[in-house]
């Protein structure tokens, strides 16, 4: 029987993200495990509420959003590949670009799912929806984010899977029907992560966010991480498959990544001084973050880590024989990936909230509901990267084609 | 919202033949026809495979499976069906009249149902000419915490997790930041060398938790009062984050109120019971100050430090303060026009 190639696609697709070698199915296995305990996790959630995390009143926002927050800025991050392959014409990004969308929408599927395990009322996220429900746009800045983020992942999928499909039918991918859409996905990274920050920017009831750098910065930041991890994927895919990864993809991503990290240092050290030359009423949530306030410390080990790695890192990434090792590379990013985590995670969400707005000052240790279902989460985001990087180069690599199936090459 | 919208039509699909025909009446036709249509339905209970059908139908929404997780059905068909169509009910704002009765008409069989005891539901509007607010008198206020108590009966506030809307301030003469001030004393007042503030809602004229609401769960309503619909919340807590004044409170767990102590006097968007997941605040008492009567805060104050009333009305007692008091509001310069003034003698 002769199906269309779009459902052999799929079929060859499903096919080659499902099978592999051992080593495959055992990564995949235990992404499996942590997502069933996540899911276990929330099951109990749902059933007692959001008491079982360490949020409150006073922090109504821990970890859930500030995993949000910070993957918003991975998925950002894909500009930096797709722009100077698509536009600049530089083929040497070639390669790189489809894991970095890959990337991208394994972060937006983990940022939807961080906000959705955040809500009170999950069930009824469908009043959200137009004309069904109350979309309160344009005045509430969450429902921007609701549109840029589907829209990015719209656009994330969309773009990769044109390109794969043409060349698993084995056409030429034309110019003039997906240039439109990678122009438009560029500006729409920007966009996501601007209209993150501008969520939290937006609320004058919080001094710490309510600064006009935050939205900078969150761009700085993720432009850093966001390639950092790139790299430590294109590492891991160069040595485990035969999908080579030419070294002068690593320089230019190292280069991003180097210049993004001193940028959002120099933007650290702006912040401190204003916080801290002339002190006001305004400055305690970053004197919480970095010193404490009133014995109470959470935080501080955390922020303090994150500085220390996040300096080292920018110094190591600037010397030039040190950026270019390949040991050193993936060793800096994976540190500059954990500070970014730590610096715009938790170190921006919960001082946003202590002290809270009439002086209280109530420290937040995430629970372990909260930890089981975050790494659920982020095991799914990997299983989704692993799946579609797997996919993606077995057709790049011509393994998996239209013409293959028909000659037999694919069994189904 | 429309009433012929896809989302209800699908429903509708799923439903079996008799709720679908109960569904089908239009609500808008007639209010009266409305409810004994919906009352010829709930007299007559389903049987079991119908009642199973309906959630077979329920579990493939996959919305609706989650919703039966969070709050499980009991045995009690009629409840199931209840609870199903107060699921897919619109935003409070946008409900017809005839719509407001019918919701006001399940919530009411629902709490019969679950608290052996009949509870009143008002849907009263705001009545024009009337903008509330409030002055709060620090000369006066000496700490007892009457007003914090009356609220949480008055206004069925969660016993287990010890909700309160109002907080008592202790600050220390010659201080005036509550950053230094002790919001949760528990010992003898009035207490030397210090005197006493209050914080709840502030109402605000241009509230920073309505702007930011998703879904236009919270408004301010025309005579000056922030409300929430609780059953239109859908808990994002993005207007906790927002809030000056630290005015909200979130349902982190299923409310617990002793059947005894429910005041069963109550308004939809004010001291009805609500549930796990959602935003509440204070609402000024509004199924009392609708009606006419002072906030449970004001009459239960024994030193009278606390003032509530109409801002348009030139003869009223908080028009009196505003005019001869020296006042003050609290971070005024967010430019959120908070309607509570603190004024001393």
């Amino acid at each position: 029987m002769r199906h269309h190639p779009l459902t052999h696609f799929f079929f060859d697709a499903f096919l080659s993200a499902t099978r592999g070698r051992l080593g495959y199915h055992v990564w995949m296995g235990c992404l499996t495990f942590f997502m069933l305990l996540g899911a276990y996790a929330y099951q109990i959630q749902l059933q007692e509420g959001l008491v079982v995390t360490g949020m409150s009143d006073h922090v109504s926002w821990g970890m859930y959003i500030s995993n949000f927050t910070f993957l918003v800025g991975m998925a950002a991050a894909a500009v930096m590949l797709v722009l100077p392959t698509y536009i600049l014409d530089d083929i040497d990004f070639g390669k790189a670009v489809l894991i970095g969308e890959g990337v991208a929408v394994a972060a937006l599927a983990m940022c939807l799912a961080f906000v959705t395990v955040d809500l009170g009322g999950p069930h009824r996220v469908w009043h959200m929806i137009p004309k069904i429900g109350f979309f309160n746009w344009p005045r509430s800045l969450l429902t921007w984010d609701v549109l840029v983020l589907n829209g990015y992942l719209a656009l994330n999928l969309l773009i990769p899977f044109y390109l794969l499909y043409r060349r698993y039918t084995g056409r030429q991918p034309e110019k003039h029907k997906y240039v439109p859409f990678v122009i438009l996905s560029v500006f729409w990274a920007v966009g996501i992560h601007l209209v993150t920050a501008f969520l939290y920017a937006g609320l004058p009831a919080r001094p710490f966010w309510h600064n006009a750098l935050l939205g900078p910065r969150f761009l700085a930041s993720a432009f850093a991480a966001g390639p950092a991890f790139i790299i430590l994927v294109l590492k891991i895919i160069n040595h485990f498959t035969d999908y080579s990864i030419r070294t002068v993809i690593f320089h230019k991503l190292a280069m991003i990544t180097t210049v993004a990290a001193q940028i959002n240092l120099v933007m650290l050290g702006s912040e401190i001084f204003v916080e801290f030359y002339h002190p006001t009423e305004h400055t305690e949530s970053a004197m919480y973050l970095f010193f404490g306030l009133d014995g109470h410390t959470a935080l501080v080990p955390w922020i303090r880590t994150a500085i220390v790695l996040n300096i080292i890192a920018t110094l190591t990434l600037s010397i030039h024989r040190l950026r270019h090792h390949p040991i050193v590379l993936p060793i800096m990013g994976a540190t500059l990936f954990i500070a970014v985590w730590i610096e715009k995670g938790m170190g921006l969400v919960v001082p946003g909230f202590v002290p809270g707005p009439l002086g209280d000052i109530v420290d937040y240790h995430p629970s372990w509901i909260e930890i089981a279902v975050t790494s659920g989460i982020w095991a799914m985001g990997f299983f989704i990267l692993s799946s579609l990087i797997k996919v993606a180069i077995d057709i790049e690599s011509g393994r998996l084609s239209a013409a293959k199936r028909q000659s037999g090459g694919v069994t189904s | 919202m429309t009433e012929s919208s896809p989302l209800r039509r699908w429903v509708q699909g799923l439903l079996n033949p008799e709720a679908r025909r109960h569904l089908a009446a239009e609500p808008d036709a007639d209010d009266t026809g409305f409810a004994e249509g919906a009352a010829a339905v709930l007299d007559k209970p389903l049987d079991r495979r119908q009642a199973l059908r309906a959630l077979a139908g329920a579990a493939g929404a996959g919305a609706a499976l989650v919703n039966a997780a969070c709050s499980p059905l009991s045995g009690r068909n009629e409840e199931a069906q209840l609870r199903w169509e107060e699921f897919f009910k619109k935003n409070y704002r946008l409900m017809t009249d005839s719509e407001r009765s019918a919701t006001v008409d399940r919530l009411e069989r629902l709490a019969a149902g679950e608290q052996k005891e009949k509870v009143h539901i008002q849907t009263s509007k705001p009545a024009a000419g009337v903008l509330f607010g409030y002055a709060f008198n620090i000369s006066k206020c000496k700490g007892y915490q009457d007003c914090v108590t009356a609220c949480i009966e008055e206004n069925n506030l969660d016993r287990k997790s010890n909700m309160q809307y109002i907080r008592i301030f202790e600050i220390e003469n010659g201080q005036s930041s509550l950053a230094s001030a002790n919001g949760s004393y528990y010992h003898k007042v009035p207490a030397d060398g210090q005197y006493y503030l209050g914080t709840q809602c502030f109402h605000c004229e241009n509230p920073p938790c309505v702007s930011v609401c998703p879904v236009g769960a919270t408004w301010k309503e025309e005579d000056g009062i922030v409300v929430v619909d609780y059953d239109w919340c859908i808990g994002c807590r993005y207007c906790q984050a927002a809030c000056p004044y630290f005015g909200r409170r979130f349902n982190w767990s299923a409310p617990e109120i002793p059947a005894e102590e429910i005041n069963r006097e109550q308004h939809y968007l004010g001291n009805r019971p609500r549930k796990k997941g959602v935003m509440e605040k204070c609402t000024f008492c509004i199924q009392r100050t609708r009606q006419g009567k002072q906030p449970a805060c004001v009459e239960a104050c024994p030193t009278g430090a606390r003032i509530f009333g109409n801002l348009l009305d030139p003869n009223s007692e908080i028009r009196y303060v505003l005019a001869n008091k020296k006042v003050f509001r609290l971070k005024e310069e967010l430019g959120t026009e908070p309607k509570f003034w603190y004024f001393s003698d």
